[in-house]
């Protein structure tokens, strides 16, 4: 009891210290590399505002997102800033539960953001988050190992040669695997790629009434594909690799070629953490020539929930965060290369983060070939290209997602694990009202 | 006149805990059945209202919901056989004299104090994981392919998980009770010419058997409600192979926010709980009486 | 002849007992070996030799600093323990001295509270903790850390508290003791053990506590449970960082743990041991 009542009476000794000029505001943020380095450079904030004190939530991805959306549905108020990404900002805006920023400062440069993100952060012309970083997805390859396979990687490759390639480079003995590609099961994690990937074989989620396309042969080949693919050039234990574990993979040398994140680009060319940093190739994500690719779009962003006492002070911290300035500020601490990337034109613009990001292009060309509002070869009536942004989404694509994991895992066939996820679908679109 | 006062106090007493896990059971209890006949989904507010039991028939007709139930089960009844079949052997080797008694009892409780996130985040990553993990590396080293624990043996993956966080407690508990055991009565047993297996079969387990129930019990509480473990390591996957039923439950509560259902789940969880509880709690009931 | 045996049977003992423990061992040794290894040297297979670098300690508390979640877990197990014991140590003492028609079955109603699954009255719960104005509030979850393990505490109080025989009361009382006098000079020195223990166990499972501490808290009030969720699952290389922070997460309580084992032993008898 002492411990209490002397912990209550520094708490309250410390909110008297405070409470005459401070606002504080709490910021949920994932535990990925630029959200740490953000963590660490807020004294440049702080400094210019020294009446603001920031407090810290970071959580691991999923845990974020329970904690999260647990609040802001709860009404719960916890939070003044929130990291989310482009598949809740739609929702939550439409929902009322996202302050609009329309306070961002004079020098923002809205105009900047690259279209294609702020679209996806938009509802109704008005902008709900602002982005931190963005990213595509694209292939990652070992030049050296491609060379010794006697090929030549196309910049836009099809899956052909990705399937042809990850053959030859495969080398288990010495633990080369040809191709990493996620396997985990989750919406986010093997859901992303596979939705982006099917996009290019001509699937779909869902046709224009909402009927699941599972039972379609483009899903069927897209699956087979992938899981063909895996076994024949793939890591062990596969079913269980997420974007962290590929990305282990991948800076051990265990891979030939790796699709993922457009950010991953700056973790494997990194000399400090990859092995093979001075021998990663980049090209655009693999097509079917149906006139998609298997590319997808995200950006982590800053919202701020509409209940929140603290707006003003959340928007300009949210402005500091995602400004120019920033990116300035990371270039002068820890060079152009770790500047959050995908989220404003004048970035690729810029000739010394050509220099140091050897990706920068490859990066911006596959930012642009994503469009969430037309994903898909066939036409669908949601929008997001790795996901399908309506709030049954998450459990949905989870579900799906363990379903072609038991596949890859060899757990069960393709065609059941279609089947399961054709029934899951029909289930979940008929509770939640979208099939009559 | 001393038991009268004696009775007043002891109601007096017993009053504040009985009070407030009544209103700790109850509260929720009624909450999450008023919530089981409501479509309540806060992500998606428009279609919300009274049900009557289409949440429990939904929840019923999920396609995980009989697999969940049979792992729990098998959760359940694993790691039970495990740890009180290994407790009982590892209590039996460490009652012997030997050298660093005191350290080896210290090491084998150790894991008892290792909060679930953690245990399943090391046996995942150090020891399980199909690259960098132990077993990998044991693996490779007699020239086997490396064993992919979470993709081709989710359950047991889990249950060597489980179980080795909860084996340090059967063993301290059942090590107890054996060395409780009259030494003259074993002395007597060993003269009488009794073996080993003899000895341990009309002596040794019929004398450990209250402290077997009481593990059982205690452990089935909290085993029916694992699920840490098999959100960090499997998700409840590949296809719903490890998935449980309270695994089932966080799925609809905090992925889907689909709350009607996740308390139709919690209910049902309950009963089950009930239900498996309900042999072990007349177990340890009569043997209260003892 | 019989010293032989004897010692040839303590040599076979002892080497099968600290295989086993140091095997059962193993998973939390590898963890904080591999905390002493740089990133690289961690998945560089199987070594049991770490260059000693503390490079990932350094790097854990540079990104979320140790100490405020190690003081959260430290006033919440404590906290929430001396309010079980407040609450439990009456309500077991009643029922252990004079028990009644209904005590057994209240025993076993409290015990099945704890089957009720904590996910499924998160909303609920969370709903109630933001209306009261207890969400990331250390006393909020204090609270919610006593009702979970009450219904434990009790029974471990009231089976050890059933051991202290019933004729030295009645010897006190001949003495013409009064009943505060009875608990005060009789009882207590006897219970104090058993409650010692009792203590242990309640500090050991909150610590431990891994659902309401991180759904309830965001900065306040979150203890290491939260500080873990940190670190399960970043971008890159994170073998030697997670053990490190893991290493950290369990240390306090495994060290706690070590040095009263053999008060705890006495606890988790549960009155098994007659």
């Amino acid at each position: 009891m002492k411990l209490r009542t002397l912990t209550l009476g520094l708490l309250s000794a410390s909110v008297f210290a405070f409470a005459a000029h401070a606002e504080s505001i709490t910021i949920a943020t994932v535990n990925n590399g630029d959200m740490v380095r953000m963590q660490k450079l807020t004294d440049d904030f702080t400094k210019a505002n020294p009446d603001i004190t920031l407090n810290w939530v970071t959580l691991e991805e999923n845990v974020l997102r329970e904690r999260v959306t647990t609040d802001i549905a709860t009404k719960g108020g916890q939070y003044d800033v929130m990291t989310i990404g482009t598949y809740e900002v739609p929702i939550w805006a439409k929902q009322n539960w996202l302050l609009p920023l329309d306070k961002l400062g004079d020098d923002y440069d809205v105009k900047d953001i690259i279209p294609a993100i702020a679209g996806g952060l938009s509802v109704d012309g008005k902008l709900y988050a602002a982005p931190f970083y963005g990213e595509s997805s694209f292939v990652m390859y070992r030049k050296d190992l491609i060379e010794k396979a006697g090929l030549t990687m196309p910049d836009a490759p099809t899956w052909d040669f990705i399937k042809e390639a990850a053959e030859k480079m495969t080398d288990r003995a010495n633990g080369v695997n040809g191709v990493c590609l996620r396997g985990k099961a989750g919406w986010g994690e093997n859901m992303a790629f596979l939705t982006a990937m099917s996009n290019s074989f001509g699937a779909r989620w869902f046709d224009e009434n909402w009927k699941p396309q599972f039972d379609q042969p483009e899903w069927k080949n897209t699956l087979q594909f992938y899981v063909d693919l895996m076994k024949a050039a793939g890591p062990e234990g596969a079913s269980s690799n997420g974007f962290n574990e590929n990305l282990a993979l991948f800076q051990q040398g265990k891979c030939g070629m790796w699709i993922d994140a457009t950010v991953a680009a700056s973790f494997v060319s990194d000399p400090k953490n990859s092995t093979v940093a001075d021998k990663v190739g980049y090209a655009l994500a693999p097509d079917n020539g149906l006139g998609k690719r298997g590319n997808w779009l995200w950006a982590w962003s800053l919202a701020i929930p509409a209940g929140t006492q603290k707006g003003d002070a959340a928007q300009k911290f949210v402005s500091w965060a995602t400004s120019k300035h920033y990116a300035e500020l990371v270039a002068s601490k820890e060079g152009w290369a770790n500047v959050p990337p995908g989220t404003r034109s004048s970035l690729y613009a810029n000739a010394e983060y050509q220099k140091a990001a050897p990706f920068a292009k490859m990066t911006l060309d596959s930012i642009n070939a994503a469009d969430p509002t037309h994903p898909t070869v066939k036409p669908v009536p949601y929008v997001g290209v790795q996901f399908v942004a309506i709030p049954e989404f998450q459990g949905l694509g989870t579900t799906v997602g363990q379903l072609f994991s038991a596949a890859l895992a060899g757990q069960s066939s393709v065609d059941d694990a279609l089947k399961q996820a054709q029934d899951a679908a029909t289930a979940a679109m008929t509770e939640g009202g979208y099939i009559k | 006149m001393a038991t009268q006062q004696t009775r007043s106090l002891a109601r007096f007493m017993l009053a504040p805990s009985v009070v407030l896990l009544f209103v700790w059971m109850v509260v929720p209890l009624a909450l999450t059945i008023w919530f089981s006949f409501q479509q309540y989904n806060p992500l998606n507010p428009i279609r919300d209202g009274f049900v009557w039991f289409s949440n429990y028939s939904l929840f019923y007709s999920n396609p995980a919901f009989l697999q969940s139930i049979l792992n729990t089960l098998v959760l359940v009844g694993s790691v039970l056989l495990i740890t009180v079949i290994g407790g009982i052997m590892l209590a039996l080797l460490i009652d012997q004299p030997m050298w660093g008694q005191g350290i080896v009892r210290i090491l084998v409780i150790s894991p008892f104090f290792v909060m679930p996130p953690v245990a399943a985040l090391v046996w995942k990553n150090m020891i399980m994981h199909p690259q960098y993990g132990v077993f990998a590396d044991i693996a490779r080293f007699f020239g086997a392919q490396p064993i992919d624990w979470f993709g081709q043996h989710p359950m047991l993956a889990i249950i060597i998980i489980v179980a080795w966080q909860w084996l340090p407690f059967a063993t301290l508990i059942l090590l107890t009770a054996l060395q409780s055991l009259d030494g003259e009565q074993k002395e007597a047993a060993e003269m009488d010419g009794a073996g080993f297996v003899s000895r341990f079969i009309y002596l040794t387990l019929p004398h450990m058997s209250r402290a077997i129930t009481v593990v059982i019990l205690i452990q089935t509480i909290f085993l029916l409600s694992v699920y840490a473990e098999i959100l960090v390591t499997t998700n409840g996957g590949p296809g719903y192979a490890s998935t449980n039923l309270p695994f089932l439950v966080y799925q609809k509560a905090l992925l889907e926010f689909k709350i009607g259902q996740a308390s139709a789940g919690g209910v049902i969880a309950v009963i089950l709980a009930n239900i498996v509880a309900f042999f072990a709690m007349r177990a340890v009931g009569k043997n209260l009486d003892k | 002849m019989a010293r032989a045996v004897t010692t040839q049977h303590k040599v076979i003992a002892t080497a099968a007992a600290w295989i086993v423990a140091l095997l059962i061992f193993f998973p939390i040794l590898y963890t904080i070996i591999t905390s002493f290894k740089s990133e690289q040297e961690a998945i560089q297979g199987f070594n049991l030799i770490p260059s000693g670098t503390f490079e990932s300690y350094t790097e854990v508390q540079a990104q979320s600093g140790y100490f405020k979640f190690f003081l959260n877990s430290v006033i919440l197990a404590v906290g929430s323990t001396i309010l079980a014991l407040i609450v439990a140590v009456p309500a077991a003492w009643s029922m252990a001295f004079s028990p009644g028609k209904w005590t057994k079955d209240i025993l076993m109603w409290m015990l099945s509270t704890k089957m009720m699954p904590a996910v499924a009255v998160l909303f609920p719960i969370y709903l109630i903790f933001r209306d009261l104005g207890l969400l990331d509030s250390r006393i909020g979850l204090m609270i919610m850390l006593m009702l979970i393990n009450l219904p434990i505490v009790i029974w471990m109080l009231y089976t050890y508290f059933r051991e202290i025989p019933g004729e030295i009361l009645e010897a006190a009382r001949m003495d013409g003791a009064t009943l505060w006098g009875e608990i005060v000079y009789v009882l207590t020195p006897m219970a104090v053990p058993g409650i010692a223990s009792t203590m242990l166990l309640n500090i050991i499972l909150a610590w431990n506590e891994a659902f309401w501490t991180i759904r309830l808290t965001t900065t306040e009030a979150a203890p290491l449970t939260a500080f873990i969720s940190s670190f399960s699952s970043p971008q890159g290389l994170f073998w030697a960082k997670l053990s490190a922070a893991s290493t950290l997460a369990i240390a306090p309580i495994l060290i706690m743990g070590w040095f009263s084992q053999k008060q705890l032993v006495r606890g988790l008898t549960f009155g098994a041991v007659k």
